[in-house]
C-alpha cells in the first residue's frame, strides 16, 4: 500500500512541474537578449582600453562592428512581442493530468515488479525473508564464505567437495578436494576423489592429470577400489583392454561380496572382455566389440551407425556429445579427413552458444585435434 | 520498495520528457512564455527524478539487495564499501543511468542558470535536451533495465569484475560522461539555432561556458583513463589505441576544435556555419563512442549479432540523430546568415588551420577505429589497427598542429603579420633549438627523432610564455606598466597559455617515456637483486595476505640507489574468488617525473617469481600535461567577462602593438 501511496505522490509532483509554469502565466522579464551580450562587448573593450591591452585604433575599430551587431539585434528583437495562447496551455494542462500518469503507469506496469519487497543483505542473513529457502546452493555459499575467512579449515573443504561435485560444479570440486589434500593430509581416499572429479571435469576421460591422482592413491594403499576402477578405466581409454580387463579382474578378486560397485565393475569388465555385447550406439566400446566381426561385417556395422549418427546431426546439431562421438568414430577408422570435415560442421552448429562451443572444444582437444 | 521506487522514478522522468520535447516547441512557435518556460521545470523536475532514481541504484547497492539483478550480477557482500558504491557504474545498466542522470543534470543547469538565454533559444535547447534524454530514457528502460528484479534473491552476487574494484573506477567514467554529456548542450544550442533560424556572436558566447566545461572533463577524464589503464593492467602502457580509447579521443579532437572556432564566432562574428556543423559532429562522436562501447560491437561483431537489441538501439538512436541533425543542417545551414571576413594570415585564419588539422586527425582516428570493423563485417576478416597506423598518420599532424600553436595567439585578429610573429617566436625556436642540441648531446641512444620532438615540445611551451611576456609588455615596458597590464589582463589569456603549455608538457613526457624506458623481465628469488637505471631493487620476500573479498600474494622490494635506501615497493597479486580471476597490482615509485614501476608476473614451482620492472623517466608529464590543459580551461571558465576581438585596423598595420 505505501508503495502506491509514493507512486501517488511522485506523479503528483510530476503534474505540477509541468502545470506550475502554465499557471504562473509566464513573466516574459527574465531573459536575455542578444542586446545585452553586445552592450557588454561594448563595456568590455573599454575596460581593456582603460588596461592598455589594446590600443585606440583597434578598440574603435572593434566598437563599430559592435556597434553594427547591437544595431542589427536590436532590430530583430523588437519584431518578437510575447504572445498567450489559451487554448495551448490548456492542451498541456490536459496534457499533464492526463496523459503523464497514462504513459507513466503504461510504462511502468509490465515492467516492474511492486509486488517485490526489497531483501538488503541485512534482512537476509536472518533468513526472515520468504522465498529466502534454505536450498543447498545456498549453503554452498555460506560454507564457501566461511572458507573465504577460513581457507585452511580442512574440515569444511571436505565437506564443501562432494556436494560441490555431486551439484555438477566440477573444476570447483577439483579445486575443494586440493585444499582438503593440503590441509587434512592425503589419503588413499582423497587422492581417488581428486581424481573423479578431474574425470568428471574432463566429461569423463580419465586424464594424464587424474590418473596421476589413480595412481598416487593406488601406491597410498593398492586395495583403494575408486583408484583401482579408474586405472583400469584409463587403461581401457588408452586402448588397452587386457591391461584393463586384468585390473577389473583382480579388483572383483579381492572385492567383498557386498560390495555396492561390484555391478559396475563387473559390467566394465564384460565391456572389454566379452565381445558381442550390445552397447548404446557408437561408444568406443562398440568399435572396439566390432573388430571381433570379419571385416565386411565390421565395416557394414560402423558405417551404417556412422551414417546414421552423422544424418540425426544434421538435423539436430545440438547435441555435443553426438558430434564428439562422430569425430572419435570417424578417428578410429582412419578417416582423419571426415573427421576434420566433422569438426567444422560441428562448431559451425553449436557457435551460437558459447557454452556449449567451449564443451565441444574441451572434448575435441581431449581427442587430440586442435582445441 | 527503494527499487520500485527507483524504477517509477525513471518512467516518470520519461514522461516528462516526452513533455519537454513538445510542448515548449510549440511555445516557442506561438511564442507563448508559459509554455515556454514548461520546459524549465521540467527539466529541473526530470533532475530530480533521475537523479531520484539513481540514488536508489546506489541505495540498493550499498545494501546489497541481490533481489535486484543488476546487483546481483555486479555486487558482493563483502566488497568493500568504495567499490560497492562505484560498482553501480561499473556494468552496463547501471553506467547509462549514470550517462542520462548526467544529461539530466545539463538540462536541469541550463533550467537553473540559463537565465542570460532568450526565452525561445532555452525553450528549444531544453527541448533537443529532452529528444536525447527521451531516446535514451527508452533504451533503459526497454533494453538495459537496472530495476529488473528476481523473485528469489541468491544469497550472494557474483561480484564486480576484480579489475574494476580500484578507485580509477570512481573518478574515470563519471568525469567522462562529464564531458561525452556536455557535449549534448553545445549539439542542442546549434539545433535550437537552425530551429530559430538565427545564429550570431550572442550565441557563441552563450554555448562557450558549456563547451568549456564539457572539454575541461573530457580532458581530465581521458588522462585518468589513461593513468588508470598505466598502473592497474601491468603492463606499463599508457594508451592502446584501443577503439575504446578511440571512442573518447574523436569527440576531444572535435570538441577541442569547437572550441577554437566558437571562439572566433563569440569575438570576430566569423566562421558561424562551421561551428553549428561542428557542435552536431562532437557530440555524434560521443554518441557513436557509446555505441560502439555499450553495443558489445567491438569485443566481437559476432557477439554483436547475436544479442542485437541493445546494438540496434543504440544504432537507431545514433542515426536518428546523426541523420536528423545533419539533415537539419543540410536544409538550414544555406540560409544563415555570413559571418566576418579575415585575411588568411590573421588569428583567425589560424584557428581555420587548427580546426582543419584537428578535424582530419579525428578523422584518422575514425577511419582507424571503423576500419577493422568495416572489415570484419564485410569481409569476415579479424585485423587490428594499431600504434604503427597512428604513428604514420596521427603523429605528423599533430606535429604540424604544435608548430603552429605558438603562433596562433600571437596574430592579430582579422589581418597579421606572420613575419613580426615570427621575429617574436625567434627567442622560443632559439630554446627549442637549443634544448634538441643538449639533449642530443646528452643522450646518443634511442631514436634521432626524439630529441627533435622535445625541441618541439619546449618551443610550444616557451612559446605560450613569450605569449604572455608580450601581452604583458614585461622586458620591454617599465616594470609598473608591467604589473598594471598583468592584473588587466582577463584571465580566460592566461588560460591559452597554460592550455597550450600543457600541450607541449605531455608531448615531452610521452617522447621520454617511449625512448628511454628502461625495463628487466626476470624470475627473481628471495635476496635477489635487480638493477634498472641506476636503481637497485632487492626481493625481501613473498607474503600472502587476505584482503575483503580477495587473497593476495604481496612482495616486497627494497629500493635503493647508490646504497642510499630509499622505499619499499609493494607489488602485489591479488586473486578473487567469486569471479575466479586475479588481477596485479603494479607498485609505483615516484621520483620527480619519473617513475619505477614493478608488477608481478606467476610464481614458478621453486618459489620464484616472474617480475617486470620498468623505469619510466618523465612518465607522469604525460598526464601533468593534460591537467595543466583543464587548468587552462578552468581559467577560461572562472573568467565570466566577455570576449571581444578587437580586429587590427587595415591602415595601422606598422604599428607594434601587440595582438589584444
Amino acid at each position: 500500500m505505501t508503495l502506491w501511496f509514493v507512486f501517488a505522490l511522485m506523479t503528483v509532483a510530476a503534474m505540477f512541474a509541468v502545470l506550475w509554469p502554465l499557471g504562473r502565466g509566464g513573466r516574459p522579464d527574465n531573459q536575455g537578449s542578444e542586446v545585452a551580450v553586445y552592450k557588454d562587448q561594448l563595456a568590455e573593450i573599454e575596460r581593456d582600453l582603460a588596461a592598455g591591452l589594446i590600443a585606440a585604433p583597434e578598440a574603435e575599430a572593434a566598437r563599430i562592428e559592435i556597434s553594427r551587431r547591437l544595431l542589427a539585434a536590436d532590430s530583430s528583437e523588437t519584431s518578437l512581442a510575447p504572445n498567450s495562447s489559451l487554448k495551448w496551455r490548456r492542451a498541456a494542462s490536459v496534457l499533464a493530468l492526463v496523459g503523464l500518469p497514462l504513459v507513466a503507469v503504461a510504462i511502468y506496469v509490465p515492467l516492474g515488479s511492486p509486488a517485490l519487497r526489497d531483501f538488503p543483505l541485512a534482512q537476509r542473513q536472518r533468513g526472515t525473508g520468504p522465498g529466502m529457502a534454505q536450498s543447498l546452493e545456498n549453503l554452498v555459499v555460506q560454507v564457501q564464505q566461511h572458507l573465504e575467512k577460513n581457507p585452511t579449515d580442512g574440515r569444511g573443504w571436505n565437506v564443501l567437495a562432494p556436494v560441490l561435485e555431486r551439484l555438477g560444479r566440477f573444476d570447483e570440486a577439483v579445486r575443494a578436494y586440493r585444499n582438503s589434500i593440503t590441509y587434512n593430509g592425503e589419503s588413499p581416499e582423497r587422492r581417488s576423489d581428486l581424481g573423479e572429479a578431474i574425470t568428471a571435469a574432463a566429461n569423463g576421460v580419465v586424464t594424464a592429470e587424474a590418473k596421476a591422482e589413480f595412481e598416487r592413491a593406488h601406491a597410498l594403499s593398492a586395495d583403494d577400489p575408486k583408484a583401482n576402477y579408474f586405472l583400469g578405466l584409463a587403461a581401457e581409454q588408452d586402448g588397452r583392454k587386457d591391461d584393463a580387463a586384468n585390473i577389473w579382474r583382480v579388483l572383483l578378486a579381492k572385492a567383498p561380496a557386498d560390495a555396492p560397485w561390484r555391478p559396475l565393475v563387473q559390467a566394465s569388465l564384460a565391456r572389454v572382455g566379452g565381445g558381442g555385447v550390445t552397447m548404446p550406439a557408437l561408444s568406443d566400446e562398440t568399435v572396439a566389440a566390432s573388430k571381433e566381426m570379419n571385416d565386411g561385417d565390421r565395416n557394414a556395422m560402423i558405417r551404417g551407425m556412422v551414417e546414421r549418427l552423422a544424418t540425426r546431426l544434421k538435423q539436430n546439431g545440438d547435441d555435443v556429445e553426438g558430434w564428439l562421438r562422430l569425430v572419435r568414430a570417424y578417428l578410429v577408422m582412419g578417416d582423419r579427413d571426415k573427421a576434420l570435415g566433422a569438426t567444422t560442421d560441428a562448431r559451425q552448429a553449436v557457435a551460437k552458444d558459447a557454452e556449449r562451443l567451449r564443451q565441444l572444444n574441451e572434448g575435441l582437444k581431449n581427442l587430440g585435434l586442435d582445441g | 520498495m527503494i527499487a520500485e521506487a527507483g524504477h517509477y522514478a525513471l518512467v516518470l522522468a520519461l514522461a516528462l520528457a516526452l513533455i519537454q520535447s513538445f510542448v515548449p516547441v510549440i511555445g516557442a512557435r506561438l511564442r507563448d512564455p508559459a509554455l515556454m518556460n514548461v520546459a524549465r521545470s521540467t527539466a529541473l523536475a526530470q533532475l530530480l527524478f533521475v537523479g531520484a532514481s539513481f540514488i536508489a541504484l546506489v541505495t540498493l547497492h550499498v545494501n546489497s539487495d541481490f533481489s535486484v539483478a543488476n546487483v546481483y550480477e555486479n555486487s558482493h557482500s563483502m566488497k568493500p564499501l568504495i567499490y560497492k558504491i562505484t560498482g553501480v557504474w561499473g556494468n552496463h545498466e547501471g553506467s547509462m543511468l549514470l550517462w542520462v542522470s548526467i544529461l539530466a543534470l545539463f538540462g536541469g543547469l541550463v533550467a537553473a542558470f540559463g537565465n542570460n538565454l532568450p526565452l525561445s533559444l532555452r525553450a528549444h535547447v531544453l527541448a533537443v535536451q529532452a529528444w536525447i534524454a527521451s531516446a535514451f530514457y527508452l533504451f533503459i528502460l526497454i533494453t538495459s533495465n537496472p530495476f529488473l528484479r528476481i523473485a528469489n534473491p541468491p544469497i550472494e552476487g557474483r561480484d564486480l569484475n576484480p579489475v574494476l574494484q580500484d578507485i580509477g573506477l570512481a573518478v574515470h567514467p563519471p568525469m567522462l560522461y562529464l564531458g561525452y554529456v556536455g557535449f549534448s548542450i553545445s549539439f542542442s544550442f546549434a539545433i535550437a539555432a537552425l530551429l530559430e533560424g538565427r545564429i550570431d556572436a550572442a550565441w557563441a558566447r552563450w554555448v562557450r561556458p558549456w563547451t568549456l566545461v564539457a572539454w575541461i572533463f573530457l580532458t581530465l577524464g581521458i588522462a585518468m583513463g589513461s593513468y588508470w589503464a598505466y598502473y592497474e593492467l601491468g603492463w606499463g602502457g599508457w594508451w592502446f589505441w584501443d577503439p575504446v580509447e578511440n571512442a573518447s579521443l574523436m569527440p576531444w579532437l572535435a570538441g577541442t576544435a569547437l572550441l577554437h572556432s566558437a571562439l572566433v564566432m563569440e569575438k570576430r562574428n566569423a566562421l558561424k556555419v562551421w561551428t553549428i556543423l561542428l557542435s552536431i559532429l562532437t557530440f555524434s562522436l560521443s554518441l557513436l563512442g557509446t555505441f560502439l562501447v555499450r553495443s558489445g560491437v567491438i569485443t566481437s561483431v559476432h557477439a554483436f549479432a547475436n544479442d542485437p537489441t541493445r546494438g540496434v538501439f543504440i544504432l537507431l538512436i545514433l542515426c536518428l540523430f546523426i541523420g536528423g541533425s545533419l539533415s537539419l543542417f543540410a536544409g538550414r545551414a544555406t540560409s544563415l546568415k555570413q559571418g566576418g571576413l579575415f585575411a588568411p594570415i590573421s588569428r583567425e585564419g589560424a584557428l581555420v588551420l587548427n580546426n582543419l588539422l584537428l578535424t582530419v586527425a579525428c578523422a584518422v582516428v575514425l577511419f582507424g577505429t571503423l576500419y577493422p570493423l568495416a572489415m570484419e563485417v564485410l569481409a569476415d576478416f579479424k585485423m587490428s589497427v594499431g600504434a604503427p597506423f597512428y604513428n604514420l598518420s596521427f603523429a605528423p599532424l599533430f606535429v604540424l598542429l604544435l608548430l603552429a600553436v605558438p603562433f596562433g595567439p600571437m596574430l592579430a585578429w582579422k589581418r597579421g603579420d606572420l613575419l613580426g610573429v615570427t621575429q617574436r617566436l625567434l627567442a622560443a625556436g632559439v630554446a627549442g633549438l637549443v634544448v634538441i642540441a643538449i639533449v642530443w648531446a646528452w643522450t646518443r641512444g634511442g631514436s634521432a627523432l626524439a630529441p627533435l620532438a622535445i625541441g618541439l615540445g619546449v618551443f610550444v611551451i616557451a612559446g605560450a610564455v613569450t605569449d604572455m611576456a608580450e601581452r604583458t609588455g614585461l622586458f620591454r615596458l617599465p616594470f609598473a606598466t608591467t604589473l598594471h597590464r598583468t592584473r588587466g589582463l582577463p584571465r580566460s589569456a592566461w588560460g591559452t597559455a597554460f592550455a597550450h603549455a600543457g600541450l607541449g608538457v605531455a608531448l615531452i613526457g610521452i617522447v621520454c617515456e617511449t625512448t628511454w624506458n628502461s625495463e628487466y623481465i626476470a624470475t627473481m628469488k628471495p635476496n635477489d637483486v635487480a638493477q634498472v637505471a641506476g636503481y637497485d631493487l632487492k626481493l625481501d620476500g613473498l607474503l600472502e595476505r587476505q584482503g575483503p573479498n580477495y587473497r593476495e600474494m604481496v612482495a616486497q622490494f627494497n629500493v635503493s640507489r647508490g646504497g642510499e635506501a630509499l622505499s619499499v615497493m609493494t607489488p602485489s597479486k591479488r586473486s578473487f574468488t567469486t569471479r575466479g580471476s586475479s588481477t596485479t597490482e603494479a607498485a609505483l615509485l615516484t621520483r620527480g617525473a619519473s617513475q619505477l614501476y614493478i608488477s608481478l608476473g606467476d610464481v614458478t614451482a621453486d618459489g620464484a617469481i616472474a617480475v617486470r620492472i620498468y623505469h619510466k623517466p618523465f612518465v607522469l608529464l604525460i598526464w601533468w600535461g593534460p591537467v595543466l590543459m583543464a587548468f587552462g580551461g578552468m581559467l577560461s571558465l572562472s573568467d565570466r567577462r566577455l570576449r571581444v576581438g578587437a580586429p587590427k585596423p587595415a591602415r595601422a598595420k606598422q604599428r607594434l602593438q601587440p595582438a589584444e
